[in-house]
């Protein structure tokens, strides 16, 4: 066998920690090495150019790169091998600069362990194999988990691009927080108008299939192939009958019922459509509090319905779809400020959430547009903004900044000045987040334009006290530029809430297979240069369910998950790795221990004709992981470019080294 | 002192080690303070005090010395904890005041007089008797300060309500000894310089 090394200096990387003219200087001395050479930037061009071109001029039939971590370049090595007509897997890298120069600063033990680590390359390289992939076929359909504006945009964009498109949403419409806003910054634009006709076009749209009140029960399947079963909750009601007339939510004598999509702060019957603009307009039974299902009693709706639709005896159903693809795109929740005893914990009315505010705001929300105290109706004077609440706030274990709170605290106030000419908007804030387009110029209308104080403090405590006109709030807080403690008399108090990760979404993530963070924001492949794919290949992530996020930041990411995807599912077959798993039908003995084991179900035993079984590897599901090939008892399963006899040698390089290394 | 409208020189007029000391001998990550001033929004002695207590926080962080140990704050500070309880990075605020002020006596830096008058002698009165004698206290408080009279008309209405007694009720036991043991013991730290 003819093998070429070539050292990589990577710049100063690993050129400053490592003697890399002495690496390649051993490594001429090792069996079957032909050529060793040191390189500047062995990725290069030029570095990739003299890889090909030894390999012709030399007849190698095999190389070894020592650089950088396989994750950032191997697929470049590879493919450079392959234009020079070797096998990509007749190549090996071994990682010199996260495994010896970044982390150690001896230079002559850091040589030595270079040497060692191209030593077991070349070993390993010698008993390597050549490999070919296989290819299947794809399912051109993706699975989007979440309908606010995200998973909305990334369903039109896909569905645009030909793919049909199942959109699982847990609530009964589509258009999550932003359908609830009332207007939009830094334009004051409606919210729902312009969201609207996105909602209407993905519940018009062929090849858009909505699941409301769905939830992702479970995931199977690798990419290209995914198998996802999803529940639907019951509803009570025949969407299929339904034509949301609204007859029902007239006639229901359950009118208690706290309205979810107006933050709860009004009610609503127990079977309701949750807003004017809902998609799909249908009707749908809060089994908590409806009579007929908690005491028996009552059926109106099932009397008023002219269709015919309600349904008592309904059950939950699941479904199973096959995909190519999924993108999670399931937003995010706001912060329970019920856990700060500073600012009433919920016990005081006139202390509400930001999102509450938006519907007292909205036209179209219980107050019809006007704002009022809900503890007496009557409006407020003065209206006191609290900024982070939830927010870089360590004590309650949110370090990070949400990001958009600073806007929407901005347009509220300003809607505030708006909507009651003779109030005054005070905003307590620690620092101004505006780093988007017309963002700073909006916060400075604010307080230019619409006379908005803003103070630059924390509010310590929030207590009540008595007014002019009723009630009021004591707003206690510091103006630390003035160095000086200050207090507000305030009618209405607004918490500018914190966004934190969807409910349930650890849960979703470890049924997709994906990674999340300590406070259950999904985790991206790479946070700069992959920001849409996740670390399980088919699964992108789209809008706030990533970290924090605004709605032109969300939209954003949305169509370039889409894009992702279409990319993806544009092939009409996938190659598989070939890394994966094969049995050696003459050694195994049937015994079914890693049909047991394997944790993808990528192992079926295959009856032979005299009654005997055989284990047999599912290509396309196996993932390589090698659990089946330690599990064998009688080593008929290997791993392919993982044998048993590729990895010892290696250790046997190893320990042959450490014995010569260790005589002095 | 520098005059306020002078500029200060945040590089020589740094003292680095007593950003240091504050820091060990309180055991709090003095870093972590981003001046949200919630320190100071919920302090009920603000009003009091001559330097408000997120600006403290601000002195300590750029070792502004000096100006730290000589304000009148630290003295007139209650430890109510209040600090404590809001900051949201979890410093614990009181116990910064409470080593500035160790750190103010040993530097002989004391601007509230009286406060520590009546400190010393809360503390002379219980390692005399194991716990404070209240009407001892007041009287020699009442002395050193130089207004004999100033809380006299609190007397009677205490008195009546059995608050004050005439003679120290001292702990049984081995009570009293054991406090007088923790005197002896500080004493001989400081001695030895621990």
């Amino acid at each position: 066998m003819r093998i070429g090394v070539m050292v990589c200096h990577c710049g100063n990387n690993i050129a400053a920690t490592v003697d890399c003219e002495a690496v390649a200087a051993a490594a001429r001395e090792f069996p079957d090495v032909v050529y060793a050479t040191d390189h500047m930037y062995a990725c290069s061009d030029p570095g990739q150019k003299t890889i090909e071109q030894t390999i012709r001029d030399l007849k190698l039939d095999g190389v070894v790169v020592a650089s950088c971590s396989p994750r950032m370049h191997e697929m470049t090595f590879r493919r450079a091998v392959e234009r020079a007509g070797l096998n990509r897997y007749m190549f090996e890298m071994a990682n010199i600069r996260e495994h010896v120069a970044w982390i150690s600063l001896d230079r002559k033990r850091n040589t030595q362990k270079a040497t060692d680590l191209v030593r077991m390359a070349v070993e390993k390289l010698r008993v390597d194999r050549p490999l070919t992939p296989k290819s299947f076929d794809v399912q051109k359909r993706v699975l989007i988990v979440g309908g606010g504006v995200a998973g909305i945009q990334a369903a039109l964009d896909c569905a645009d691009g030909g793919l049909d498109v199942l959109l699982v949403e847990r609530k009964a419409s589509i258009g999550g927080i932003m359908s609830k806003l009332d207007k939009t910054f830094p334009t004051i634009d409606c919210s729902v108008c312009v969201l609207g006709p996105k909602m209407v076009d993905a519940g018009q749209n062929p090849r858009i299939t909505l699941h409301t009140c769905s939830e992702v029960e479970e995931v199977s399947g690798y990419v290209g192939n995914f198998e996802v079963k999803i529940r639907k909750r019951t509803t009570y009601v025949d969407w299929t009958k339904c034509t949301g007339c609204g007859a029902c939510q007239e006639k229901c004598p359950s009118r208690k019922v706290p309205d979810a999509f107006n933050e709860n702060i009004s009610l609503t019957t127990a079977i309701n459509i949750p807003f004017p603009q809902a998609i799909p307009k249908r009707a749908t039974i809060n089994a908590a509090h409806c009579i007929r299902l908690t005491k028996g009693k009552c059926g109106a709706c099932a009397k008023i319905c002219p269709t015919g639709a309600i349904d008592y005896e309904m059950q939950d159903e699941i479904i199973t779809e096959k995909v190519g693809a999924i993108i999670a795109a399931t937003g995010i929740t706001l912060f329970d400020h019920t856990r700060l005893g500073e600012y009433g914990a919920g016990r005081y009315p006139d202390v509400v959430t930001s999102l509450a505010y938006e519907r007292m705001l909205s036209a179209s929300g219980p107050t019809a547009g006007h704002i009022k105290r809900p503890s007496d109706g009557r409006e407020p004077k003065t209206v006191v903004f609290i900024s982070c609440v939830g927010s870089r706030d360590r004590s309650v274990d949110r370090p990070y900044c949400s990001g958009f709170c600073c806007m929407y605290t901005a347009k509220q106030a300003i809607l505030t000045r708006d909507h009651i000419p003779d109030s005054k908007a005070f905003v307590f804030y620690m620092d101004i987040r505006a780093n988007g387009k017309g963002y700073e110029e909006f916060v400075r209308r604010a307080q230019e334009e619409y006379a908005v104080e803003y103070v630059r403090g924390r509010v310590a405590h929030i207590y009540p006290t008595a007014g002019p006109d009723g009630g009021q709030l004591m707003v206690r807080g510091a103006d630390t530029l003035l160095g000086a403690q200050v207090e507000v008399a305030a009618d209405l108090v607004v918490l500018a809430v914190g966004a934190e990760s969807s409910t349930g979404a650890p849960e979703l993530a470890e049924k997709l297979h994906i990674s999340y963070d300590h406070y259950g924001f999904f985790m991206e492949s790479h946070p700069k240069l992959r920001p849409v794919e996740t670390n399980t290949v088919g699964i992108f992530l789209a809008g706030a369910c990533q970290g924090p996020k605004d709605i032109p930041a969300s939209v954003a990411q949305a169509s370039a998950a889409a894009g992702k995807v279409l990319a993806l599912l544009s092939k009409d077959k996938l190659e598989s790795d070939p890394q994966i798993a094969l049995v050696q039908a003459i050694r195994c003995i049937g015994c079914g221990k890693c049909e047991r084991t394997c944790p993808f179900g990528a192992i079926r035993m295959r009856e032979l004709r005299d009654g005997s079984k055989r284990a047999e590897v599912v290509e396309t599901v196996c993932q390589g992981c090698g659990i089946c090939s330690v599990t064998c008892p009688v080593r008929a399963i290997q791993l392919q470019h993982f044998t048993d006899s590729q990895l010892l040698a290696e250790v046997n390089a190893l320990c042959r080294t450490w014995d010569e290394t260790t005589e002095s | 002192m520098q005059s306020p409208l002078q500029a200060i020189d945040l590089t020589t007029s740094r003292d680095q080690s007593f950003v240091e000391d504050v820091a060990r001998e309180s055991g709090q990550d003095l870093r972590s303070c981003y001046q949200c001033g919630n320190c100071t929004a919920g302090c009920a002695y603000t009003m009091n005090y001559d330097i408000p207590v997120h600006q403290i926080m601000r002195l300590v962080q750029l070792g502004l010395r000096d100006k730290a140990l000589s304000c009148r704050s630290i003295w007139l500070c209650a430890t109510c904890q209040a600090c404590t309880t809001r900051c949201p990075n979890n410093i614990e605020v009181a116990v910064v005041m409470d080593v500035l002020r160790h750190m103010a006596r040993r530097a002989g830096h004391a601007p509230e007089r009286l406060v520590k008058t009546f400190t010393d002698g809360f503390l002379a009165s219980v390692a005399r008797h194991g716990r404070v004698f209240e009407a001892g206290l007041a009287a020699c408080f009442a002395l050193k300060s130089g207004k004999p009279l100033q809380d006299a008309g609190l007397g009677p209405a205490m008195l009546s309500r059995g608050k004050l007694a005439f003679l120290p009720h001292e702990p049984g036991g081995n009570g009293k000894a054991e406090v007088a043991a923790i005197f002896q013991r500080f004493l001989k730290d400081q001695e030895s310089g621990k």
